[in-house]
């Protein structure tokens, strides 16, 4: 196995953004007829390679063979050129174009400007008839299910003689039976000499499809392996297996925080569910949903992409709709309908992506601060300026917000001060829970450390803290106890002596509900 | 470490973050630098009573424009203003005229009607119906704002030539007129009605809580959602606001003219969001206010004014116009990159 044998082959690859190296040092390769499995975390550096192969982006230093040639992908056309096609999570297709003129956009054949449309349909067909895709050339792909938008996207690939293709997520979506028609389908191109790299957070279907599996953490490999030499556990090993070092560690606070946690339960939610998303209207997004909350606990939501964690903070704090269960607060049941409810109820939701959904950018520091809280400051209906002005000012104090007024737009802030204003702007309302989503997403390491040590303070002050983090490091250094999500449903409550990395990560790609936590072992895979 | 102590304990300063107005300031820049390239050219420009003029001919387009900053500060429009007033102008007329016989009858002096009271209460009233249908249309009907008004700019037009029979109401006594030609001291009535609700709105838009909420709805609607604001309301209230001022409009041209006309208003609201964007307010909302919004239409009034006692045609002046616009708009971008 040498880059000359192999179909691709890539080897050193690094790739840099400002302040993050993406990629480092990262070797892959594929032969022809093989599917290999890609796995990591979120922000593994998946997403990266692809874009990459794809043509989005270009390496940094590295070499790629192709073929036994070396050569440089330069854009997304020339990509396609070489016989790389992708299919993204989110599918690219004219919803209002039928089934031929998606998979030929671009390519019609005839003569220019005019499309021979039954040389058109001719072609569509023979290439589903080959892939035996029961499908109509000339139906509305809006028409379509998801999984036929699926086929729709394959056929495309083949169309363009498709020898490497990507498939990110391409089973989230789907029904079972539809994800044996997918891999009947993988089968069938595998056979026909396509390579097929394959990515999922799905490790059973990973080890029921692939050939081999590429592991990726924090931007450098992590493993390759055979699937016939290969368990679950070894999967998550490598997925995992970062040091907790570099992490705030609240242990050295929590015997003067156990004082102050009481068993109050605060909050509990019973059999939340959820049907229907944007592509989907019967997905299931929440899955009866239960869990509580103590009087200053700090309750992690563990779960990987589309395991529902934001879907369930926006369900219980009235920005998206339920579609059934109950929630109580202080052991009375609430009828949440919008965040005004839930504000009133002493709910604070700090939102997953701050620019878009936390903060008005075009807007002064003082007026994003007190936006939820300037019922309190006003009198009749003017506000006054003196007591929000001095306010904001011990806010900024409080929490040392670098800006250099607080009449500054807070485009102008740094990622760490925009989120300790969002955080200002909940906590001026004295909430009794405060739900964050990602809280230290994309920003600076001391901002960071300033930001745990605050919900820290929160905690033995009696707040009540639902996080929810992509970083399982994180969660396990700050929580009191996390609850592990999969595909809408509760997998797992682990308390801070249960919980370790392995173990949230198993219970995090766990496809089946499992009751019990004492045996891990009697998982069955698919 | 002192120094760095000191700097830590030193109170958040309250500076003012000039980016945030660059837009209002610099129409009012392109406005001074337009009045002194006229004022040498031409004295007659600077004389009080040309100064006045320009502001009366601006009145009605203020007004309007005033209301349209709220819509636009939403990241609205509303293209339905002229029509409104056009209705409004004529339900006004025909409630001081009296009910039947109306568009034949009458002449200056023989009113028989409802009184001016109920006559501008019945414009304003039916310029706020007029909002309120458009706002609900947007926020429960969730049709954009662009489509919604520019139905009313067809269906309000459509319903004053109803209304009308295709005639205008004309000639009415002094008391009506007063509002649109009379003049307290050297300043013309429409004027000081004009600057009245300019200083209101822009108290309103500055120190009230209402005033906040609405640039953070244009803003960011979804972090003002997630903040607790109630969207919807906010954003049904403003097309009220742009009938109220439609209403009042109408009233007032009806008196100014001394005609409420069928086709009064064709093409004001073109006018009118020029006037706003030129001032700085922007059409991706959340940004801008009533100060440049002012000026905006001052300079409108301005450049047509100037331009006229210049004898250039008024064909070349709204060439004129329409390249302030884009240049306006186009200024904005260049300072928004650098930042």
């Amino acid at each position: 196995m040498d880059r000359h044998s192999a179909l691709l082959w890539m080897e050193n690859v690094s790739k840099s953004f400002p302040g993050v190296q993406a990629l480092d040092k990262v070797s892959l390769h594929i032969h022809a007829g093989e599917v290999l499995g890609l796995i990591g975390q979120n922000g593994a550096g998946k997403s990266t390679l692809m874009k990459i192969l794809s043509g989005v982006y270009t390496i940094d230093s590295g070499e790629i063979y192709y073929n036994g040639q070396p050569l440089r992908i330069h854009n997304p056309h020339h990509a396609q050129e070489l016989g790389i096609s992708i299919i993204y999570q989110e599918l690219n297709l004219m919803p209002n174009l039928s089934v031929m003129e998606n998979i030929f956009m671009g390519r019609e054949p005839g003569p220019p400007i005019f499309v021979n449309r039954s040389e058109l349909e001719r072609q569509t067909r023979a290439i589903l008839d080959r892939m035996h895709m029961n499908l109509r050339p000339t139906a509305l792909v809006r028409s379509l299910s998801v999984a036929e938008q699926q086929m729709v996207e394959i056929a495309k690939a083949i169309s363009r003689d498709v020898r490497v293709l990507i498939m990110d997520e391409p089973t989230s979506a789907l029904s079972e039976a539809e994800v044996e028609t997918l891999f009947e389908m993988i089968g069938e191109l595998k056979r026909s000499g396509v390579a097929i790299i394959f990515i999922s957070h799905r490790l059973e279907e990973v080890l029921h499809i692939c050939d081999r599996v590429t592991v990726l953490r924090d931007g450098k490999n992590a493993g390759d392996v055979w699937v016939k030499d290969a368990t679950r556990e070894d999967l998550i090993r490598m997925m995992v297996g970062r040091s907790l070092e570099q992490f705030f560690h609240r242990d050295q606070h929590l015997d003067d925080h156990a004082v102050h946690r009481s068993e109050d339960v605060v909050l509990e939610v019973r059999n939340l569910s959820r049907r229907g998303n944007a592509v989907n209207p019967a997905a299931v997004v929440l899955d009866n949903v239960s869990f509580t909350l103590r009087r200053g606990e700090i309750l992690g939501l563990a779960g990987l992409v589309g395991a529902g964690r934001t879907e369930l903070v926006r369900a219980i704090f009235g920005a998206d709709r339920r579609s059934g269960g109950q929630i109580f607060v202080e052991g009375r049941e609430v009828d949440i309908r919008s965040p005004v409810d839930a504000i009133r109820l002493g709910i604070g939701l700090v939102p997953e992506d701050r620019k878009a959904q936390g903060l008005i950018l075009s807007l002064a520091v003082r007026v994003n601060m007190t936006l939820t809280n300037l019922g309190a400051l006003t009198r009749a209906s003017f506000v006054r300026l003196d007591e929000e002005r001095r306010l904001v000012e011990e806010y900024i104090r409080r929490f040392d917000i670098r800006t250099p007024s607080m009449e500054q737009r807070v485009v102008n802030l740094s990622g760490g001060n925009q989120q300790k204003v969002v955080i200002a702007k909940w906590l001026m309302l004295n909430p009794k829970i405060l739900i964050m989503d990602e809280p230290t997403r994309g920003i600076d390491v001391g901002a960071k450390s300033e930001i745990y040590e605050l919900m820290h303070q929160l905690a033995v002050n009696g707040i009540s803290i639902i996080m929810i983090s992509s970083e399982f490091p994180e969660l396990l250094a700050m929580c009191d106890r996390i609850i592990c999500l999969a595909e809408g449903r509760v997998t797992a409550e682990l308390s801070r002596e249960e919980a370790d990395l392995e173990t949230l990560m198993h219970y995090c790609t766990l496809r089946e509900q499992v009751v019990s936590l004492n045996q891990p072992e009697g998982v069955k895979t698919l | 470490m002192t120094s760095q102590a000191a700097a830590k304990a030193a109170p958040p300063a309250r500076k003012i973050d000039w980016s945030a107005y660059v837009s209002q300031l610099g129409a009012l820049g392109v406005l001074v630098v337009i009045c002194v390239i006229f004022a040498v050219i031409e004295p007659a420009f600077v004389s009080t009573r040309n100064l006045f003029n320009v502001l009366r001919q601006v009145s009605i387009y203020g007004l309007l424009a005033v209301g349209m900053t709220f819509v636009i500060l939403t990241r609205g429009i509303d293209l339905s203003v002229g029509s409104l007033l056009a209705l409004s102008g004529l339900v006004a007329a025909a409630v001081y005229k009296g009910g039947t016989g109306l568009l034949t009858a009458g002449t200056a002096g023989q009113a028989e009607g409802y009184g001016l009271w109920a006559a501008i209460g019945a414009a304003v009233g039916v310029g706020l119906l007029g909002g309120l249908l458009q706002g609900l249309a947007i926020t429960q009907l969730k049709v954009p704002p662009f489509i919604v008004t520019l139905g009313g700019l067809t269906a309000f037009r459509g319903a004053a030539l109803l209304f009308s029979g295709g005639q205008p109401i004309s000639t009415f006594t002094d008391e009506y007129k007063f509002w649109g030609q009379g003049m307290i001291g050297p300043v013309p009535v429409p004027v000081i009605i004009f600057l009245s609700f300019a200083a209101l709105a822009f108290i309103v838009l500055r120190y009230t809580r209402y005033g906040r909420h609405v640039y953070a709805v244009g803003g960011n609607p979804e972090a003002a959602r997630l903040s607790g604001l109630n969207v919807n309301a906010i954003t049904l209230s403003v097309y009220v606001i742009t009938g109220f001022f439609a209403g009042l409009s109408g009233f007032l041209l009806s008196s100014r003219l001394n005609s409420a006309e069928q086709v009064a208003g064709v093409g004001y609201e073109l006018t009118v969001i020029a006037g706003v964007v030129i001032g700085g307010t922007s059409l991706f909302g959340g940004e801008g206010g009533i100060f440049g919004t002012v000026i905006g239409i001052l300079l409108i009034g301005v450049l047509s004014n100037g331009l006229t006692l210049m004898n250039v045609s008024p064909y070349w002046q709204q060439i004129v116009v329409g390249l302030i616009i884009v240049f306006a708009v186009y200024l904005d971008q260049l300072v928004k990159r650098r930042q």
